[in-house]
């Protein structure tokens, strides 16, 4: 493992946020935006509801350690893209760089463009809307390490599919989050999930982090062994994803598709 | 004969029925510059795509510097570079940027003076600070070029460098390929469609067809010795008529 070519890919993910004010804005405008509307609702809720439950630390808590989740991701993804749309996959791979420090260079390039959505969420959240993570204790800890490993996961996948199916197959990158969001119980007990869909959910590890959340903000405790399965969950997922990537890299290398990567192949 | 900086032994490669390059063997030594020559679809940037590792031969070995890149693919590489129109750094990166970042990826040691070194050997200081999509073609091929000469290669690939750039200013690259082979020893696999530039600047030639090497040597002397006046005649008559050229 080299160091300097993993510092080298995230060194051209800085140098283009660095240069771009188009590529900075959206890291925290989104969550921005989203941090707002619901923190509205939740405060709305908790006025016209009487159940006693504080919907900020619920609902907002879960928003923002959702959005999270997403700007993880996409911080890979974006990174990646960066290549697609530069058309650099000739220069990049022709070059010593290894698969394994070409991924890890994408994760650490995730982990700081992650830092200014996140940096943002808790400052809105936390300044307009009264939510502090401290709600949540040391639990803050593994519930962002879960999520961060599982958008690490989803993040080298939807690579892996727009190095296989051209760069136009972005579009099935984006909505991967809102395909995801009703499985994992974002906004609601797994409980009120039809059976079926309940089953998909115990293999998403995101549900365990809302589960235990929600467990933690009604009094109650957080399930430790099914928490400690949901990190190995992300772990084994992330050893599938870039086992995934790998092939899809091998493949292309295979089929002459990584040489005429920007002409559109689905064969 | 000095020693082999790429071995190439029966490389092929199929993308199903079809042959693109059929069982070639070939090597470029130290100071040597090679010319891969032949017609659009010969097999030329199949057989430097192969020699980059970023298409898998279906059969046949390639060593650099004695390493098998199949096996040492990055400290093959690693001792290797390239340049090709086809193959532009980003454009959104600066000159600056993206030498630096691609001495990174090469592992190069002086990236202080050794990049502003080659940045005014290239002559790119005017655009240093400049997006690289901002540049001319022929300013996007001078950055492409100190890239390919970052690490200071043992093996230099070139696809068609001159392709986009003036009489003068390829006149000028090519002194700067050359005194850049005699001052490190590297090997250099060159193509062209350009007959006079590749009759200035190669020791020897292979000439391509329909993925077989069919003519090999100096290229002062081929012409004549296949009954040619000039070496675009020949490459001419390798497009048209290979099977003339084979029965010779």
């Amino acid at each position: 493992m080299n160091l300097k070519r993993i510092f080298a890919v995230m060194l051209r993910q800085f140098y283009l946020m660095r240069g771009s004010f188009s590529r900075v804005v959206p890291l925290f405008a989104w969550v921005a935006v989203d941090m707002v509307l619901w923190g509205f609702l939740t405060r709305y809720l908790n006025v016209s509801a009487s159940s006693g439950i504080n919907f900020v630390f619920i609902l907002l808590g879960a928003v923002l350690f959702w959005d999270f989740f997403i700007r993880v991701m996409q911080g890979v993804t974006m990174a990646f893209f960066e290549d697609v749309w530069s058309r650099n996959f000739l220069n990049m791979f022709a070059s010593p760089i290894t698969i394994a420090e070409y991924i890890i260079g994408l994760v650490v390039s995730s982990i700081g463009m992650t830092l200014i959505g996140l940096t943002a969420m808790i400052l809105i959240a936390a300044l307009c809307f009264g939510l502090s993570l401290m709600v949540y204790g040391m639990m803050i800890f593994p519930f962002l390490l879960i999520l961060f490993l599982f958008g690490i996961a989803i993040g080298i996948f939807g690579c892996a599919i727009v190095l296989r199916l051209g760069p136009a197959s972005e579009w099935f990158i984006w909505p991967i989050p809102a395909f995801l969001s009703p499985f994992v119980g974002v906004l609601y007990p797994i409980s009120t999930l039809p059976q079926s869909m309940q089953h998909v959910s115990h293999l998403l590890p995101p549900s365990h982090v809302f589960e235990g959340m929600r467990a933690i903000v009604t009094g109650g405790t957080v399930s430790w062994p099914l928490l400690a399965w949901s990190g190995c969950l992300a772990i084994a997922y992330i050893l599938l994803a870039s086992w995934c990537f790998t092939r899809t890299y091998q493949h292309a290398v295979r089929t002459g598709l990584m040489a005429r990567y920007s002409v559109e192949s689905l064969s | 004969m000095s020693e082999k900086v790429l071995c190439v032994t029966n490389l092929s490669k199929q993308y199903g029925d079809m042959t693109a390059v059929d069982a070639i063997s070939f090597e470029v030594h130290a100071r040597e510059i090679v010319g891969l020559l032949g017609p659009n679809g010969a097999g030329k940037t199949t057989t430097i795509n192969m020699i980059l590792s970023i298409l898998e031969p279906s059969s046949g070995s390639i060593h650099v510097e004695g390493m098998d890149i199949a096996k040492q693919r990055s400290a093959a590489l690693a001792c290797t570079n390239f340049a090709a129109v086809y193959a532009p750094l980003p454009g959104n990166l600066t000159v600056y940027q993206n030498l630096k970042v691609f001495s990174l990826l090469y592992g190069v040691q002086d990236q202080g003076h050794g990049l502003e070194v080659l940045i005014d050997r290239f002559d790119l200081k005017p655009f240093r600070n400049i997006k690289c999509g901002l540049l001319s073609s022929g300013e996007q091929t001078r950055v492409g070029l100190a890239k390919a000469m970052l690490n200071q290669p043992h093996l230099l690939l070139l696809d068609e460098p001159t392709a986009s750039l003036d009489p003068a200013v390829a006149r000028d690259i090519r002194l700067k390929i050359r005194e850049f082979v005699t001052q490190t020893s590297a090997g250099v696999l060159w193509t062209s469609h350009n007959m006079y530039e590749v009759e200035a600047i190669c020791d020897r030639v292979l000439f391509l067809s329909h993925g077989k090497i069919l003519l090999e040597g100096d290229p002062k002397i081929l012409p004549r010795e296949y009954g040619k006046k000039t070496l675009e005649e020949l490459f001419i008559t390798v497009a048209r008529e290979p099977l003339s050229l084979e029965n010779t």
